[in-house]
């Protein structure tokens, strides 16, 4: 039996420092990692402390200058055979033996398909709280307000995620066990400029692997083949919804897209119908984005993508229904009919782009 | 062969969220349903039993009305539900949950358990793997297929870039995807049997090697600072132009004061 109760505050105390669990996959270090580095970072200025990224695989010991690149202060490597693809079990085994071992005060993994795995076999392993999908992170007190008869805790991480489908927000803390730890979204903290050249203290640790009852066997593993580039990297988004009306009608986005040197996203009804892939979908289910420009058209609003999009700098709705809640979030909303509206305005914007 | 399903009664988010006026979340006016991920959970034990034989025990922790979800569980096909209620179990967070959940499950037979990847109110896909770390069991979340071998499972497992073929010996733990399969509908035989159903009631006393420090709210190492309905950024514009040629020049005309264009 896991048991946890409080810790005491003299074993708190012996948990310092920020870490980042380096997701890579194929010797390649993905994107959320670096995001986590320039969090972990902000962070651990804030507790004047510095960031580790935790680098867990098989033969990636050439990574470690990349993490250093985008801001890792020390890089801890755990490098064995029985790591080379992802499988819950050495990879949690990996994961709780360097938080009990190195003791850190605040562990960061990816919400990804890798760390909502991760994340929560750890936690209940090493016994601490785990908070999910974060989209905010803070150093404040806990609880916010100093309460009679309650102490009130300092440089506390508070974790702020949404809920109920995005309808609500909570700020959630993990005041009496360390390490404190959550997964954040893909795609919402910033990464640091890339400093080439720079350097981290590198640790080698390896806690031994003897598979047992966990390790589950991969027989198989199979890779979308995709050139689609990753909609989280766009600056302009033309995403289409539902009232695009067919797989076909999405080329007057394209157009669009392309005079602005943009990409084409989508709502999940689009998916659902088929017209798009997965991986071009905005919202709760699918990636979160926030470009400069986000172009709605055709997209109802629905609360799931809006928690996907609304933190982009602009948004432009093109709707028929003037009771489309898209309109509630939009900078810019226009109720009209779209197969009118985006070719004239892919002509128009041709037409501008070639007077400059 | 015995299959565990843990499902969840939760509010209907998808389509019918309510908003009192001052707009803010009307939970009282949602409808509950069971939980879509721990639909495509039960389906999936459903064919077992369909295909091997398999016994299926729902099991759920919640308020005594979850019962419901219970039996709309047996009215599809499940052969027996497990209600967890205890005033103490409440405010749990996913560690207290899973902690109780395990404590639970240790009481009952098993060759595998399914539950679903998340509930729709939380999120958070957290519950599956702790359950099967608390029970040392293997994991396998995100899970697209599920096949059986002999005594081990072969799951599809989904990845963002694409997906794994798996195989673990049960017993196991397996996360469910709603995209796993379109669930079943209750039958009328079914529903007849729901009501004569035996649904079996564990309160604190009846887990198993859970220790007091870990159930319920001051079991539970996540505290809520605050909680709030969503601020949303609010409406800008909003313009009904008289024809195309005035939508186009209104966007422009925008795009150019932002120097987009």
């Amino acid at each position: 039996m896991n048991k946890m109760g409080a810790m005491n505050a003299e074993d708190m105390k012996n948990y310092k420092g920020v870490f980042v669990f380096a997701q890579q996959v194929d010797n390649k270090l993905s994107g959320i990692s670096f995001e986590l580095i320039g969090e972990g970072k902000r962070l651990a200025e804030k507790l004047d402390t510095d960031v580790t990224a935790v680098l867990i695989g098989s033969d990636v010991k050439n990574l470690v200058d990349e993490l250093a690149a985008y801001g890792a202060d020390k890089v801890i490597v755990v490098d064995d055979p029985e790591l080379k693809d992802y499988r819950t079990e050495p990879y949690a085994h990996a994961l709780s033996s360097v938080i009990n071992e190195y003791k850190p005060e605040i562990m960061l993994v990816g919400a990804t398909a890798i760390g909502r795995d991760l994340g929560p076999t750890v936690s209940a392993r090493v016994a601490t709280g785990l908070t999910a999908d974060c989209t905010l992170l803070e150093i404040g007190d806990f609880p916010l307000v100093a309460l009679p008869n309650q102490e009130q805790k300092h440089n506390q991480l508070l974790m702020t995620r949404p809920a109920f489908g995005g309808n609500t927000i909570a700020t959630i803390a993990c005041p009496d066990n360390r390490p404190q730890m959550a997964t954040v979204r893909p795609g919402v903290m910033q990464k640091l400029e890339k400093v080439e050249g720079a350097k981290a203290e590198v640790i080698e640790y390896n806690p031994g692997f003897t598979p047992n009852n966990k390790y589950v066997e991969i027989l198989e593993i199979a890779k979308a083949v995709s050139d689609i580039k990753d909609i989280m990297d766009a600056k302009i988004l033309v995403s289409g919804g539902r009232g695009v009306g067919s797989a076909e009608n999405f080329k007057i986005l394209e157009d669009l897209a392309e005079v602005l040197g943009g990409q084409v996203s989508c709502s999940r009804a689009v998916v659902d119908s088929g017209w798009k892939p997965k991986e071009l979908q905005v919202g709760q289910t699918g990636k979160t984005v926030r470009p400069q420009l986000y172009f709605a058209i055709g997209i109802s609003g629905a609360i799931q993508h809006v928690a996907g999009m609304e933190e982009s700098d602009i948004i432009v709705a093109i709707n028929k229904d003037e009771d489309a809640p898209i309109f509630d979030v939009a900078d810019y909303g226009i109720v009209g009919d779209l197969n009118k509206i985006v070719p004239a305005l892919t002509e128009a914007i041709k037409a501008e782009m070639a007077n400059k | 062969m015995k299959v565990i399903v843990c499902i969840k009664q939760v509010p209907d988010t998808k389509g019918g969220v309510q908003f009192n006026p001052d707009g803010t979340l009307n939970r009282a006016a949602m409808l509950t349903i069971m939980n879509p991920d721990d639909k495509a959970g039960l389906e999936a034990a459903l064919r077992l039993k369909d295909q091997y034989g398999a016994e299926v025990t729902v099991v759920t922790m919640g308020l005594p009305k979850a019962a419901d979800v219970l039996q709309e569980a047996i009215a599809m096909g499940a052969d027996k539900g497990v209600l967890i209620t205890d005033r103490v179990l409440g405010g749990a967070d996913t560690w207290a949950t899973s902690t109780t959940i395990a404590g639970a499950l240790r009481k009952l037979d098993y060759d595998l358990i399914i539950t679903g990847r998340q509930a729709i109110d939380g999120d958070t896909a957290q519950v599956g793997p702790q359950i099967a770390e608390h029970l040392g069991l293997p994991v396998i979340s995100y899970a697209q297929e599920i096949k059986v071998d002999g005594d081990s499972v072969i799951v599809k497992r989904q990845y963002d870039d694409g997906y794994h073929m798996l195989k673990a010996k049960m017993p196991c733990l397996i996360t469910a995807l709603s995209e796993l399969n379109e669930p079943r509908y209750m039958t009328p035989g079914g529903i007849f049997d729901a009501v004569n159903a035996e649904i079996t009631t564990f309160g604190r006393a009846d887990l198993v090697d859970v220790d007091d420090s870990n159930i319920g709210l001051k079991g539970s190492p996540t505290k809520i600072a605050k909680a709030s309905d969503k601020v949303r950024k609010g409406a800008g514009e909003k313009v009904v132009p008289d024809s195309p040629d005035e939508a186009v020049s209104y966007i422009v005309g925008k795009l150019k004061d932002k120097h987009i264009i």
